[in-house]
């Protein structure tokens, strides 16, 4: 057990160094999105609307920080290890090391948890500030955890399934960013028709935002959607373990 | 003699592409052993199954009498690779890459920092241990790899192409630092595609072309099977021909009875090139 700590420690020792190198522009490249989603929807188009009984800007920012959790920790766990495996072909070092692919696995999930909960702790300040009634809660702050090692694991999977840039690219472009707007990150989802929502709790964006928004706003909390986030957890974590076999062999 | 690394039978295919055959090689504890064959030949492959990165299709192989399928976790602490291509993470510093590869490797805090020292010193990196090493020459980054590779004291190290791009100066720089390992009692598994580094490092080389071991020994006598002195003539002003003989005497009773219109007689030393070519009918440095 003591050995998985220091494999897992040992992974990411490394990103956190590449991280303390590159902090200021990592953190100014995960904030842009969010803080221009701020501006346009919750300064610009919700300027005096309403949701569920909440002015937009308390009702939008809980989702801002789901989609802030996601960017980062996806972005942060999976570009890395997709330019180290197919560009800088650098990843055969830790598949050349006697450390376990569970190590190895975790270890480069827990830089985008580190990524996620700096992204998120900032734009967490912004969002205490503009929007007083944001309540971080102890199941506020669990879930937003949780959501770091969702959106990490599914990071590592597709940095390690993905056969080129291109195949990045297009997965970003047909999963991540529908996934940003359409996860009830920017509104209600009782305002959408039941087949429409079906469809949308397929994402775990939409969980994410859910739990984060109930917590958050002291809203009846969605216990099934927490299970359903854990369980998209699990799920991408066993694909990181069977993509992990797959290449170091 | 006990062998550093044996293979029976081992075989690797992508699809119908046979990358290597029936490959049976022994090599030896405490030597310089040259894989020497042209791109694509599968020389990498080879270093690839040999470091547990790609199981074999078939046959087996040992590496310090282990198991590179069944028993990779102990194959991988004997061994250290140097890859053709930059292996290191180039956004952190010489001593930063060397230790990520001593945490891998399990070393303890104090045996980290004194064997970081103790080989940016032998490979004279000192000065540039905090330097990225996206920054670093060439030459450098060799020799930031050899160093990174070796952090847990592998006993058999694997070069693959390790001089490809290197100016010359450099590159017998790097010769010295293979010899130096060697002697030091490291074996060294070493693929090229380049014939004078293979005969000025190596004590036995092996021969690979499309997947297939085609001889293998030492330098002189795998020239000697072929004859150690080559005569090349050109015949009507447009085909090189190359013989080889035994001796320069037998070279020179070739050349006296040549006739009147064979022209530019050279006479050289053979190299394995003219052992390659003779045994392929191409050369090593052809794609």
């Amino acid at each position: 057990m003591i050995t998985v700590f220091r494999d897992v420690y040992s992974v990411l020792w490394v990103d956190i160094r590449f991280l303390r190198r590159h902090l200021l522009r990592t953190l100014a490249t995960s904030l842009a999105s969010p803080i221009l989603y701020l501006v346009a929807f919750g300064y610009g188009l919700g300027q005096g609307i309403s949701f569920d009984s909440y002015p937009y800007l308390a009702f939008v920012m809980p989702g801002i920080i789901a989609l802030t959790v996601m960017s980062s920790s996806y972005t942060g766990a999976g570009l890395k290890l997709h330019v180290d495996r197919l560009f800088y072909k650098c990843f055969d070092e830790y598949l050349m090391s006697p450390i376990s692919l569970f190590s190895l696995a975790i270890g480069k999930t827990l830089i985008g948890v580190v990524r996620g909960l700096i992204s998120s702790a900032a734009i967490l300040v912004v969002g205490i500030l503009i929007s007083p009634t944001l309540i971080v809660s102890p199941l506020f702050l669990l879930v937003l955890v949780s959501s770091c090692f969702v959106f990490s694991f599914l990071g590592v999977l597709i940095g390690l399934v993905a056969k080129s840039h291109q195949d990045l690219g297009t997965f970003n472009t047909l999963v991540i960013l529908p996934m940003t707007f359409l996860s009830g990150t920017f509104f209600s989802l009782s305002q959408l028709p039941d087949p429409v929502k079906a469809v949308l709790y397929f994402l775990p964006l939409t969980h994410s935002s859910q739990c984060l928004r109930a917590a958050a706003l002291a809203q009846p909390f969605p216990w099934l959607s927490l299970l359903a986030l854990l369980g998209f957890g699990l799920a991408f974590f066993a694909g990181c373990m069977v993509a992990l076999k797959r290449v170091s062999v | 003699m006990e062998e550093a690394i044996v293979t029976e039978k081992l075989t690797k295919r992508y699809g119908d592409v046979r990358a290597i055959e029936n490959l049976n090689l022994e090599v030896h504890s405490g030597e310089i052993f040259g894989f020497l064959g042209p791109n694509g030949a599968g020389k990498t492959t080879t270093i690839r199954v040999l470091t547990t990165l790609t199981k074999p299709t078939s046959g087996c192989a040992c590496v310090s009498g282990f198991d590179v399928v069944k028993e990779t976790d102990k194959v991988k602490k004997e061994i250290g690779v140097v890859q053709q291509h930059l292996s290191l993470d180039r956004d952190l510093t010489v001593r930063e890459n060397m230790e990520f590869r001593a945490r891998l490797h399990h070393l303890e805090s104090f045996e980290r920092r004194r064997r970081i020292g103790e080989l940016l010193d032998y490979v004279g990196l000192t000065e540039q241990a905090n330097r990225i090493v996206e920054d670093l020459s060439g030459g450098m980054k060799k020799r930031a790899m050899i160093v990174s590779s070796l952090m847990h004291r592998p006993k058999v190290l694997f070069l693959d192409e390790p001089t490809v791009g290197l100016d010359a100066q450099t590159r017998r720089r790097l010769w010295e630092l293979i010899r130096r390992l060697h002697l030091d009692g490291t074996t060294i598994f070493l693929t090229t595609h380049y014939i004078e580094e293979a005969e000025a490092l190596c004590q036995r080389v092996g021969i690979i072309h499309l997947g297939r071991l085609i001889d293998l020994g030492k330098p002189i006598n795998l020239r000697q099977q072929l004859g150690l002195v080559a005569v090349e003539t050109l015949v009507n002003n447009k085909e090189t021909r190359y013989q080889y003989f035994a001796d320069r005497a037998a070279a020179t009773r070739f050349i006296q009875n040549l006739p009147p219109d064979a022209k530019t007689i050279i006479i050289r030393e053979s190299n394995l090139e003219d052992v390659f070519v003779e045994l392929t009918g191409r050369k090593v440095g052809d794609d």
